[in-house]
């Protein structure tokens, strides 16, 4: 039992000291504890739950706050309280012993006694200040006292003697607890109220729809602030627990932290990282969407991490989960073993909406959990209304983000409802939303996914197939086809088509590269002929140049000879021709 | 009038002679707190009926609770002053200061309850 915690009484630094109780969620809800050194009345019908939180009072009390107490009790004796309360740990002979407590048992007999004349409860008081006196207690508790009234014949005195007790016992300065019968119509059965002004706790037992449900509510604290609200609260093998649930204040810290969904391609569509740390992700989908698989997966990757998961299972029982899981390629048996990975399993109609909160709160408590799955809350609705739900659904998602819990609830969605309408409409209360639907094509059904909302970060606003293969789901890459999104044997028909369309454009490629490469080649020639027949002619060009020139130049000498032989004037000299420079250019 | 110290027995033998129910002891054990009037008032009309009922067979053991708190717990007291007829069987108790002879009577069953 973690009780250990100390809680800082928060007004007593105000003004009103505070006594713990050590109760679970009684000191956060009376904002430290009970009030030190007055009378607290107790009030409830049979069998709610009084003896039990005055008995826990006194023993928390003794065990961690070093304040012995003493019960004075009207109805059990020594024994049998000591028997009563044995099962939920406490050993009150032990106490005894180390007197850090006393047990008083009251018994008057109404048969046994005769009444004549005046008289006062002078023997109570001597009894009770020597039990306090004796062990130095700062605690007592009186139940029930009001079965006085059934014992002693005048009321009259009675009640101006308990007056005078209560009084007395505030002089004392003890914290006291007083607890009394729920009445018709009344707090308690003899207006007690009328005397412990100073604070009044009811306690509560109700069953609606066979289902029962405890509830406590302080209803008077004079001079401190203190939760209103009626508060469920659980007794099991460790006491009392109350879940003040309802937080006061929307001022939980938000983290940046992100941490992994357990499916790398999940990741990815959520910006790359992930969820939030201490966010609430949603996962809602219609009946064998793999909601289940996905919380297995992000079970699996936090314990990965090293963290500590609980899982609620609503539907299925741990067994089942593994031996399904295991059918995918995930095994959750080592976490298990190695106390990371808690299951808690159990039908939602096995108690009330409070019941199970208050069950949920308490091992949260115990066991500290980072991540926390919920797996249907769906079947809730079977159990409660659904604003009931809804209610308790917002006070655990308080609770558990106070936490910092990263907490994953699925959600079952009617075949025949809008998707997006979960059956409890507690999407307000979610970060992050995953929708799971089977998309139906060519005589298929097939799983979708997509994020329908995710605060705070960019995050893919595809469809995406997923797969539940036999080593995890895998989100495929999205064919987006003709008609929109393809799933199934329709993507592959269409990757196949795809592939072929691949094929015959390829070859068109290689075809007109081919082309081009002909012509290029061509082209080479023809530029090879041209360039041929050009230096062709250009060499004939020369020719006939020099052949001329050759030709003038004989003429010019033949002339001359001529002339010489004539014996003509002298001839004038010889003047070459110019030559003709042939040019040659490149094509 | 003084309180006796713890305990008072005017059982004393009176000369061999004995009622028929002598053999009865009546052993009787007042509570009481501190010497209030109520406590002296209750003594007295105790000391008054037993001279006048049991005479020559009755023992009263006086109990402050003040001093021996402890020793209320034996008895179940709760009221005071209580008066408890020990023996003979069965157990029974009175509380108040006894101002009402009738009904001490019917509570030390001297007197059949009408």
């Amino acid at each position: 039992m973690s009780t250990k915690t100390q809680h800082t009484p928060r007004s007593a630094v105000r003004g009103l000291p505070k006594c713990p109780t050590g109760i679970r969620g009684l000191d956060e809800i009376t904002g430290g504890g009970l009030p030190r050194g007055r009378p607290t009345l107790v009030c409830g019908a049979a069998g709610c739950g009084k003896t039990l939180l005055a008995m826990q009072f006194l023993v928390r009390g003794a065990a961690d706050y070093h304040e012995p107490g003493v019960f004075m009790a009207f109805e059990e004796t020594a024994d049998e309280l000591a028997k009563n309360v044995a099962s939920l740990g406490f050993d009150l002979p032990a106490l005894i012993r180390r007197k850090q407590l006393c047990v008083d048992y009251v018994h008057v007999e109404r048969s046994e006694i005769e009444e004549t004349g005046e008289y006062d409860l002078e023997g109570l008081f001597i009894r009770l200040g020597h039990a306090i006196d004796s062990i130095g207690a700062k605690r007592v508790v009186l139940d029930t006292v009001e079965s006085l009234f059934a014992a002693l014949p005048n009321a009259l005195i009675l009640r101006a003697e308990l007056r005078r007790l209560f009084r007395w016992l505030k002089d004392k300065g003890v914290t006291v607890i007083i607890t009394a019968e729920q009445g018709n119509g009344t707090l308690t059965r003899h207006d007690l109220e009328e005397y412990v002004s100073d604070c009044v706790v009811r306690l509560d037992h109700r069953v609606t729809d066979l289902v029962s449900t405890r509830r406590l509510r302080i209803i008077k604290y004079r001079g401190s602030v203190h939760g209103t609200n009626e508060y469920p609260f659980l007794i099991d093998e460790a006491g009392l627990f109350v879940l003040p649930i309802t937080s006061l204040d929307l001022q939980h810290p938000a983290s940046t932290e992100r941490i992994s969904t357990g499916i790398a391609q999940l990741d990815t569509m959520l910006g790359g990282r992930g969820y939030f740390r201490g966010s609430t992700v949603l996962v809602s989908g219609t009946a064998g969407t793999g909601k289940s698989s996905l919380a297995a997966h992000f079970v699996d990757a936090a314990c990965r991490r090293g963290e500590r998961c609980l899982y609620f299972a609503f539907e299925e029982s741990l067994h089942q989960i593994t031996r399904n899981m295991r059918s995918i390629g995930l095994n959750l048996q080592p976490w298990l073993r190695k106390g990371r990975l808690h299951f808690y399993a159990a039908r939602p109609t096995l108690g009330g909406l409070e019941q199970h909160l208050a069950a949920m709160g308490k091992m949260i408590d115990t066991f500290r959990p980072h991540v926390v799955v919920l797996d249907p809350i769906t079947n809730f609705v079977s159990v409660g209304e659904v604003a009931d739900v809804k209610s308790m659904l917002m006070r655990l998602v308080d609770a558990l983000k106070r936490q910092q819990i990263t907490t994953l609830f699925t959600s079952l969605t009617a075949a025949d409802s809008a998707l997006e309408r979960t059956a409890v409409g507690i999407s307000s209360l979610m970060d992050t939303w995953l929708s799971l639907s089977t998309i139906e094509l060519n005589g298929e059904r097939n799983r979708g996914l997509y994020i329908i909302k995710s605060r705070g970060m960019a995050h893919s606003n595809q469809i995406r197939e997923f797969l539940i293969t036999d080593h995890g789901i895998e989100l495929l890459d999205v064919n987006l086809g003709p008609g929109g999104v393809l799933t199934g044997s329709a993507r592959l028909a269409q990757a196949t088509h795809d592939r072929g369309e691949a094929v015959v454009r390829q070859q068109e490629v290689e075809r007109r590269r081919h082309d081009v490469e002909r012509k290029h080649a061509a082209l080479d020639a023809q530029i090879a002929v041209l360039r041929a027949e050009y230096e062709r002619e250009a060499d004939e060009v020369q020719d006939s140049v020099a052949e001329l020139q050759q030709r003038e130049q004989r003429t010019q000498l033949d002339r001359a000879e001529m002339t010489r032989q004539r014996k003509a004037d002298k001839a004038p000299a010889v003047r070459p021709t110019p030559r003709v420079q042939a040019k040659r250019g490149h094509p | 009038m003084n309180m006796p110290k713890r305990r008072v027995s005017t059982s004393a033998p009176r000369s061999g002679r004995r009622s028929a129910n002598s053999a009865e002891r009546w052993e009787l054990r007042l509570y009481v707190a501190g010497q209030t009037p109520r406590s002296l008032a209750a003594f007295a009309n105790l000391k008054q009926i037993c001279e006048s009922h049991l005479a020559g067979k009755y023992h009263i053991d006086v109990i402050d609770l003040v001093k021996n708190p402890q020793l209320a717990r034996g008895d179940q007291i709760v009221a005071i002053p209580t008066l408890v007829r020990r023996l003979p069987p069965p157990l029974s108790k009175i509380i108040g200061d006894l101002s009402n002879t009738e009904r001490v009577l019917v509570g030390l069953q001297l007197r059949a309850r009408r």
